[in-house]
C-alpha cells in the first residue's frame, strides 16, 4: 500500500504547520493539538474525497479551519479565558528582546477580526498563495487580498509602526496594546 | 529608539480604529512578515509530536485489518 504510505507521510509533514495555524486560531496549545488530531482523523476517514495530486496541506488546513469554526461558536468564551497556556508552551527564543517583541505582536494579532487574522497567517506565515488561502477559507481571491491588506494596516496601527526600525517593545506601543 | 514627540503619536492614535487607509511601505510589510514567520516557526520548529506519529500508525494498521488483501 505505497499510496497510503505517501498519504501518511504527507499528513505528518503537514502537522507542524497545522499546529502553528491551529494555535494562531485558538490560542491554546492543548486545544490546538486536539484540533490537529481531529483534523487527521477526519482526513483519514475521508481520504476518498481527497484528489491525489492536489495539495494535501491545503486540504488539511481546510478541514482544520472548518472544525475550528464549528467548535469556536460553541466555545467562544472558554477560549478567551484560556490563552495563558500558549506562551508557556513555547520553546525559548534566542533573546529576551525578541521574545518580548513576539509577545506584543501576538497580542496585536488577537485584536484583529478572525477573518483578517487567519487570512494574514495563511498567506504571511503558512506560505499559501492567495488562491490557496481563498480555497481554504471558501471565499474569493480578492476577499483574501483585501483581508490581508486590512490586517497589515491594522497591525501597523496597533503597534504604531512608522518604519521598520520603529518596531519593538516600548512604552507607548505597550500602552496601546494594553489599552484594549 | 529614535522617535518623534507625543504629537506624532497622537496622530497615529487618531487613525487607529477608523477606516482611514494607511499607506504601508515595503519595509513595514517586511517587518510584519518577519514577525509572523518568527511566531509561526516557534511552533513549527517543535516538529511532529509523537502522538501524531503513533495515531497515524494505528489508523494505518486498523485500515490494514479492515481490508482483506
Amino acid at each position: 500500500m505505497s499510496r497510503r504510505n505517501d498519504v501518511r507521510d504527507a499528513m505528518l509533514a503537514a502537522v507542524p504547520s497545522l499546529r502553528a495555524f491551529a494555535i494562531s486560531l485558538c490560542g491554546n496549545i492543548d486545544r490546538a493539538d486536539d484540533l490537529v488530531q481531529e483534523t487527521l482523523l477526519r482526513a483519514w476517514a475521508n481520504l476518498g474525497s481527497f484528489q491525489p495530486g492536489t495539495n494535501m496541506s491545503a486540504w488539511l488546513f481546510t478541514i482544520l479551519r472548518n472544525l475550528f469554526r464549528s467548535e469556536y461558536r460553541k466555545r467562544r468564551r472558554e477560549v478567551e479565558d484560556a490563552e495563558g497556556s500558549y506562551a508557556e508552551s513555547l520553546t525559548s527564543l534566542p533573546d529576551q528582546n525578541s521574545r518580548l517583541e513576539i509577545g506584543e505582536f501576538r497580542e496585536a494579532l488577537k485584536m484583529l477580526p478572525p477573518e483578517q487574522r487567519e487570512s494574514l497567517i495563511l498567506v504571511g506565515a503558512s506560505g499559501f498563495s492567495y488562491e490557496e488561502a481563498a480555497q481554504i477559507c471558501g471565499c474569493a481571491v480578492g476577499t483574501i487580498k483585501s483581508r490581508v491588506n486590512r490586517a497589515r494596516t491594522r497591525l501597523a496601527e496597533i503597534l504604531s509602526i512608522d518604519s521598520a526600525s520603529d518596531f519593538g517593545p516600548d512604552r507607548e506601543t505597550r500602552a496601546v496594546v494594553n489599552s484594549s | 529608539m529614535n522617535r518623534s514627540g507625543p504629537s506624532q503619536r497622537k496622530t497615529k492614535a487618531d487613525v487607529r480604529g477608523s477606516e482611514t487607509v494607511v499607506k504601508l511601505g515595503p519595509d513595514i510589510k517586511a517587518k510584519i512578515g518577519q514577525q509572523l514567520r518568527l511566531m509561526y516557526s516557534e511552533v513549527v520548529d517543535q516538529g511532529v509530536p509523537e502522538r501524531f506519529v503513533e495515531m497515524l500508525k494505528r489508523l494505518d494498521e486498523a485500515t490494514d485489518e479492515g481490508i482483506e488483501e
